[in-house]
């Protein structure tokens, strides 16, 4: 058990638990953006570099940004006294809980452990960038319109609303 | 070395606690965040079990987490546009008010 895992996983856990229970959601916003960086550093540590940095840039970088935004446009910033947590949240917090306690479970059950001493497989940007273009192509391609049609649907979707008059013409 | 066991009860905690903040909170924006986690938990997971798996030439791993990355960023696009929407229709971003199909 080393001690950077452990700092690591803590800082993690924190903030996820501060982005999911704290008032303002600007601070929320940070928090979460604490927690990918936490993430980021974890994939760093099993050697998954690309993954790392990849997780900086896209999530630190442009999600929490989004997320930013989304709570500025939508005047959530301000700290309202109304209740966090909608009806019946005890039984909602009761379910996540015997979910966690099933997956630990589940984890002590298997055999997962018994692979203590790891190949260490090294992922160079060379070798991701090979396969990119060669095994894995086709996603590659996939994504590529997803992330078109996504982009064209969310400028479409958060459009003004045109006029009823308009409908006719 | 930390051995694989402690990444995955690491990456079930991340989840639960995305899983709590989806079903409790009223605020849409946080139930996004909320889900933002939950995906972030499952990737830790195939990063881990790429690292302590027994192909050493292998990239599936880090191919599957880098599509994911992609999905997801497509995912909060559509997602905060269609909370915008949603604000801009009922003024509002709770979820326990917003329960009409019609307006």
């Amino acid at each position: 058990m080393d001690i950077a895992f452990i700092i690591i996983a803590a800082l993690t856990f924190v903030s996820a638990l501060a982005a999911i229970s704290l008032r303002n959601l600007v601070h929320c916003a940070l928090s979460v953006a604490v927690t990918f960086v936490g993430l980021a550093l974890l994939y760093l540590k099993l050697g998954a570099e690309f993954v790392g940095f990849a997780q900086i840039v896209v999530y630190v970088g442009a999600v929490a940004i989004l997320i930013v935004f989304a709570i500025l446009l939508t005047k959530s910033s301000e700290t309202s006294n109304e209740p966090r947590y909608s009806r019946g949240a005890i039984w909602s917090g009761v379910v996540a809980a015997v979910a966690f306690a099933g997956l630990v479970a589940a984890i002590s059950a298997s055999q997962v452990s018994l692979t203590s001493s790891p190949v260490a497989p090294s992922a160079s940007v060379e070798k991701i960038g090979q396969d990119l273009m060669s095994k894995y192509v086709l996603p590659l391609e996939a994504i590529g319109l997803l992330l078109t049609a996504a982009l064209i649907g969310a400028v479409i979707i958060a459009m003004k609303e045109k006029p009823a008059e308009g409908d006719e013409q | 070395m930390t051995p694989l066991e402690h990444y995955l009860i690491l990456s079930s905690l991340l989840f639960c606690v995305g899983l709590a903040g989806a079903l409790t909170r009223r605020n849409a924006i946080v139930v996004l965040i909320s889900v933002e986690l939950m995906l972030n938990a499952a990737n830790l997971n195939f990063i881990a079990f790429w690292k302590f798996g027994v192909d050493p030439a292998a990239t599936d791993g880090v191919m599957v987490v880098i599509f994911s990355i992609g999905i997801a960023a497509a995912e909060a696009a559509v997602g905060l546009a269609l909370i915008i929407a949603v604000y801009r229709h009922f003024k509002t971003v709770n979820l326990d008010q917003i329960n009409s199909m019609k307006g």
